[in-house]
């Protein structure tokens, strides 16, 4: 075991899947000889060459498009993003090629590309470096969308991404790189996709959440225990496909769900959510299903600690649906 | 090398012949002045940043005389769109150092008041310069448009687009050129070939011989000029934009000069910029050379460079204090210029936000590094 920061478990994740397997290839922008702009890369072209890890010009299209070929033809790409803000001149790409690929060839075609990314707030990046588009990709069927938010989950949901037969959207989230570390295994090792993960157990209140609002949460439930109300707090950690059945149980366990993301609130992830819990275990519901989010604006630069919630918004939300 | 020729005024010890720039003796210390005063900012900016004042800056070092050289084509009526490394455009028509340092500290007088990182300035006043946006190229079309709204309200005005080597692998940049040479728009291209976008070395960002090529394909005519030769850079914007303001369409410039920092405050190029071609580009710096062209008109002599420099320092560190001294920008303007006006639900999450703020106090402030 070592304990590494979030930013190293994927870097070591990386590095373990190349090891691993031959045909996984890694590129994007700057992800060479500088290693990416956070250093997720770093030392990869060193060990792989850049043969394995190498510099593309200027163009997420480009970037995602010849992913899409490669991964078609037998290889395992990892493309890197260097921001999700830059993402959209791939979403076509993304959305209409890769989601598609499968389905519109009747399984002749796939393409199991993963795309990482690092998303969110808390680094003073304005509008352009800070957003949470999680949501327009699980819109999408056919894509994966998975975000880790410790470091041994960051490992092992990244070597089964790239092991698995679909297109993955790998979300890291920037605000957690350097900030969590934890116990990572050196050998190779994935945790399942499409699972849950219990971060606290609790009984009086549920709380969903992932990324970077994982460690924001955990924060409101110790306050929150301080005050007597005893908290469950749930990672998604992949978002789509969902394991719904788990999010059901810890919804009746409860009767008192909150759902925490820092992306805006009209039709972000948390209300499909409040949406299957609203269709499914709506008896068992003791308060409104209620959503802590970001604001429905853009994301601003000086007033960022504003608008992403904190564990006092969150603690708010807990307390109010407690003394529903 | 590139296919064309590239243009020079001054050879690299400044000499000019009997060359006219079209400028007063004025005119050309006042450009010598603003590539200084450039330099003061990129130095306040770069002390601001690594004393925490600031979060971020772009280094404009070695780009002077491209910014200042193109600015100096452009009437108040024009439009800039900027690329990152533009900030003698907005100093040489008159843009206040003190609006630029709101930005940077994105307070409560900050145009975008407080919503954009540092260093990306909007202004409309004394000429339109729109922020850059943060993913590249997109700006190239948008620019392109405006030089087609100013062509249709039968006005000569020109939209000036600026971008980087790398901009030009993006999307916006096909788009915009193509639409320029269809609609024979009065935008001039202005592609500074820096040698890097962010750590990938021109070679690597495109096989074609140089940029200016790139323009032939769209029906756009494309010109290499010395970057770092700030006649030159005024010559052929000067005739780029004679040429779009006669309805004679589109140019594109290609100014060969080299990015002397990092991208920015956050990088570190001595991970991928070889020692030697610093020192190689060092020997080229447009202000020495531009300095020995003004001696040779007997407009500069020995100690202009330190008196100006220090006057250019004292103004921008004043600027900075005035910016630092305001305060930032109030919670209510998280929920406004979102729409014309704010609609329901947004207005009702800006409440909840005050009332949050009233019970339970304000959130902490924020930390956390930039990494680009």
């Amino acid at each position: 075991m070592a304990n590494l920061t979030l930013l190293q478990a994927v870097n070591d994740g990386l590095k373990t899947a190349m090891r691993d397997d031959e045909t996984v290839l890694v590129f994007g922008e700057d992800v060479g000889p500088k290693g990416g702009v956070f250093l997720a890369t770093e030392g990869l072209t060193a060990e792989f060459g850049e043969e394995r890890c190498f510099d593309t010009p200027l163009s997420e299209d480009g970037i995602v498009g010849t992913a899409i070929g490669m991964a078609m033809y037998g290889l395992k790409p990892v493309a890197e993003i260097q921001f999700q803000d830059f993402i959209f001149p791939a979403f076509d790409q993304i959305v209409s090629e890769a989601a598609k690929l499968r389905y519109r060839s009747g399984g002749q075609y796939t393409a199991p590309l993963v795309i990482r990314t690092p998303y969110g707030g808390g680094i003073r990046g304005g509008l352009y470096h800070s957003q949470s588009g999680e949501a327009y990709f699980c819109h999408t069927p056919g894509l994966k969308v998975v975000i880790p938010s410790t470091p041994h989950d960051a490992k092992g949901l990244l070597i089964a991404s790239i092991q698995d037969p679909d297109p993955v959207l790998f979300l890291e989230p920037k605000a957690l790189y350097r900030t969590v570390k934890g116990e990572v295994p050196e050998e190779s090792y994935t945790v399942d996709l499409s699972t849950t993960r219990k971060v606290r157990e609790g009984d009086d209140v549920t709380v969903f959440c992932y990324g970077a609002m994982v460690p924001v949460c955990t924060e409101a439930a110790e306050h929150a225990a301080e005050a007597g109300i005893s908290v469950e707090v749930i990672d998604l950690r992949t978002l789509y496909p969902l394991d719904e059945e788990s999010v059901l149980e810890a919804a009746r366990k409860t009767g008192r769900v909150v759902t925490v993301h820092e992306a805006p609130r009209f039709c972000g992830y948390a209300a499909e959510i409040s949406a299957i819990i609203a269709e499914r275990v709506i008896e068992y519901m003791e308060a409104p299903v209620t959503r802590v989010t970001g604001f429905d604006t853009p994301f601003p630069n000086t007033l960022e600690h504003n608008y992403l919630p904190d564990h006092r918004r969150v603690l708010d939300a807990i307390e109010r649906v407690h003394a529903f | 090398m590139s296919a064309y020729e590239m243009l020079q005024v001054m050879d690299a010890d400044g000499a000019a012949g009997d060359h006219d720039p079209g400028l007063s003796d004025a005119e050309l210390q006042y450009c010598y002045r603003t590539m200084l005063l450039v330099r003061a900012f990129d130095d306040t900016a770069m002390k601001l940043q690594r004393s925490g004042r600031v979060g971020f800056s772009i280094p404009n070092r070695g780009i002077e005389a491209t910014q200042v050289g193109a600015a100096s084509a452009l009437r108040k009526t024009d439009w800039i769109f900027p690329s990152y490394r533009d900030f003698g455009m907005p100093l040489y028509h008159g843009v206040a150092l003190v609006e630029m340092m709101n930005n940077m500290f994105g307070n409560s007088l900050d145009g975008s008041k407080g919503r954009q990182m540092a260093v990306h300035f909007s202004f409309k006043e004394p000429i339109h310069f729109l922020s850059i946006s943060s993913p590249i190229g997109t700006h190239i079309p948008q620019g392109v448009g405006v030089a087609h709204a100013m062509k249709m309200k039968g006005e000569d005005s020109v939209a000036l687009i600026s971008f980087g080597d790398g901009g030009t692998s993006s999307i916006g940049f096909h788009s915009g050129l193509n639409f320029a040479g269809v609609w024979k728009s009065p935008a001039v291209f202005l592609c500074q070939n820096n040698g890097y976008a962010i750590s990938m070395p021109t070679e690597k960002q495109t096989a074609s011989d140089g940029f200016a090529v790139k323009g032939e394909a769209y029906g756009v005519p494309g010109v290499v000029v010395d970057g770092n030769d700030l006649l030159a850079m005024r010559q052929v914007t000067v005739e780029a934009v004679a040429r779009a303001r006669a309805g004679d369409g589109p140019t594109l410039i290609e100014a060969v000069t080299f990015r002397m920092g990092g991208h920015s405050t956050s990088d570190d190029p001595t991970r991928y910029v070889p020692k030697e071609l610093v020192e190689e580009w060092e020997k080229k710096d447009p202000v020495p050379r531009f300095e020995a062209f003004l001696a040779s008109r007997g407009l500069w002599k020995e100690g202009d460079h330190e008196a100006i420099y220090a006057e250019c320092m004292s103004e921008v560190k004043e600027a900075a204090d005035a910016a630092q001294a305001t305060p930032g920008p109030g919670l209510e303007t998280i929920f406004s210029d979102v729409y014309a006006e704010v609609p329901d639900h947004i207005r009702a999450q800006g409440e909840a936000a005050f009332d949050l703020m009233r019970r339970k106090g304000d959130a902490a402030g924020g930390g956390g590094e930039f990494p680009l």
